[in-house]
């Protein structure tokens, strides 16, 4: 029974770490530069990945899509599924995922690092707040950036899918895209779309607790980095399914 | 006994362990404003936990730690910044922002804690650079400084501020002589042009020799002597009379 005791440990550790987050996010001095930084640093570094991940997941899907929708005569309507998956659930999903890895370990790695060459201390001994110094900013663009490159995995997904359905096909452009937005609400895309800021704030909340609480020097910077992306994507598959409940409840039309 | 108006910084009886580890049993010293205080001792007993105890990085279990007249043991945060202004901190590898360049490091807290304008800011990092000898490398990066040099680009951002009080982990360990007698040169300029007191833990007994007006020696968490260099000299603790003497 130790491990569960240490498990509810830490999500009371957690938790009160990514309260503390909400908190100090209201309380001046706003750390605007170091936000700007952080979103350059989330938002445009990440945009690559996530356009060719879902350009290349577009893709593919449409041609399995294709094999199965063919054999019920059913092909008129790969753009509608393409569409509604990615824009309901695929996109958001993935894009969380992949910034968990790509932006989670980063954020890990890099606080565990300062916080092994006492980097966290020098701040600190500068009567600066390292907490909203450095971890705040980092959550916070976390936040903002994940429902705007989840809009570009969506539309990179669609543009995979397109690509390959035109190339099988030879389906008009028009006609794809008219059976694509058919079937989609702004229900199926905005509360889906919003719902990975919730995906950001488990990333950077759960990433800068593994790196700003390390004390294990050296060893801690790996391990910072392999814990965020482990449990930040976990933790966005269960939120997910709690949050897809919810979605549901609020926009009862999306419920199919 | 220093009178208390002048005391810069003060330990009463102040007791620090890791889990079962006592580092610091029962410390309790003093030293005056434009005083140089050298804590010896062999690795690992507790002379950079001091440091921290006073910047109020780390808190004792108990006693009290008094700096420039203000008790910062339960202190709180805001009152701890308004503390910490006064203190200046060289750490032991310098711990400068790796990313930022040498001249952002300094910038960062003159633009934070002074009403400085950008030109003024530019004069005093200047300045402090050309001190410090660094003076043609504020748009270097950590990653590109040697060691001597991020010793001393710590010792600027340490002094930029104008501290009254300030702590050296260690300012010229893995240096050459000449560059740790320049360490040296400057931390006595500090003590003597702008009367600024310093703490600072050495394994260099040649620059404590130099530097101190007082010399601690700490062994297996207990201050075994306290004072001048020739007090010390003669004290009747073996290790403290050998650390001075090698």
């Amino acid at each position: 029974m130790r491990w569960l005791s240490r498990l509810f440990e830490f999500v009371g550790k957690v938790g009160l770490f990514s309260l503390r987050v909400l908190i100090d996010w209201l309380k001046p001095p706003f750390e605007f530069a170091q936000l700007s930084r952080q979103l350059a640093e989330v938002g445009n570094r990440s945009l690559a990945l996530v356009v060719v991940s879902g350009f290349a997941l577009g893709a593919v899907m449409t041609l399995h899509t294709r094999s199965t929708l063919v054999t019920f005569g059913a092909t008129a309507m790969i753009p509608a599924v393409q569409a509604v998956s990615f824009f309901v659930e695929i996109g958001p999903l993935v894009a969380g995922l992949l910034l968990a890895g790509r932006v989670g370990s980063g954020i890990g790695a890099v606080l565990a690092n300062m916080r092994a060459s006492e980097q966290i201390d020098a701040i600190e001994s500068l009567s600066i707040d390292s907490f909203k110094f450095l971890v705040v900013p980092r959550v916070l663009a976390c936040v903002i950036a994940l429902p705007f490159l989840t809009l570009f995995m969506d539309f990179a997904g669609l543009l995979g899918g397109f690509l390959s359905e035109v190339l099988s096909s030879h389906i008009a452009p028009a006609l794809y895209l008219n059976r694509a937005f058919d079937y989609l609400q702004w229900s199926n895309f905005i509360a889906p779309t919003l719902k990975t800021a919730v995906f950001g704030f488990i990333i950077g909340s759960v990433s800068s607790y593994f790196g700003y609480t390390t004390d294990k020097g050296a060893q801690g910077v790996g391990e910072a980095a392999t814990n965020s992306v482990v449990v930040s994507s976990l933790l966005i598959i269960l939120a997910d399914v709690l949050l897809i409940k919810c979605i549901f409840f609020l926009f009862p039309d999306t419920a199919i | 006994m220093i009178a208390n108006q002048s005391i810069a910084v003060e330990f009463k009886s102040v007791m620090k362990s890791f889990g079962t580890k006592r580092v610091l049993n029962d410390v309790s010293f003093q030293i005056g404003q434009g005083q140089a205080l050298c804590l010896l001792g062999r690795s690992g007993t507790g002379k950079s936990v001091t440091l921290k105890l006073i910047m109020a990085l780390m808190r004792p279990d108990s006693g009290e730690v008094w700096v420039d007249q203000s008790n910062v043991v339960g202190m709180g945060e805001h009152q701890l910044s308004l503390v910490r202004k006064k203190l200046g901190y060289l750490f032991q590898d310098a711990a400068l922002f790796d990313s930022l360049t040498l001249y952002e490091n300094l910038a960062l807290p003159l633009g934070r804690l002074t009403k400085k304008s950008k030109d003024e800011i530019d004069d005093v990092i200047r300045r402090v650079l050309t001190d410090v000898g660094l003076g043609a490398d504020g748009a270097k990066y950590p990653s590109a400084l040697s060691g001597g040099m991020k010793k001393r680009a710590g010792l600027a951002r340490a002094l930029v501020l104008e501290p009254k009080i300030l702590l050296a982990d260690e300012p010229s360990s893995g240096l050459d002589r000449i560059t740790a007698a320049e360490i040296d040169e400057l931390l006595m300029r500090c003590k003597t042009e702008r009367g600024t007191a310093l703490i600072i833990v050495t394994h260099d007994v040649h620059g404590a020799r130099k530097v101190a007006d007082q010399v601690g020696v700490l062994d297996k968490g207990n201050l075994v002597a306290f004072g001048s260099v020739e007090e010390v000299s003669q004290s009747d603790n073996d290790v403290a009379r050998r650390l001075i003497t090698e």
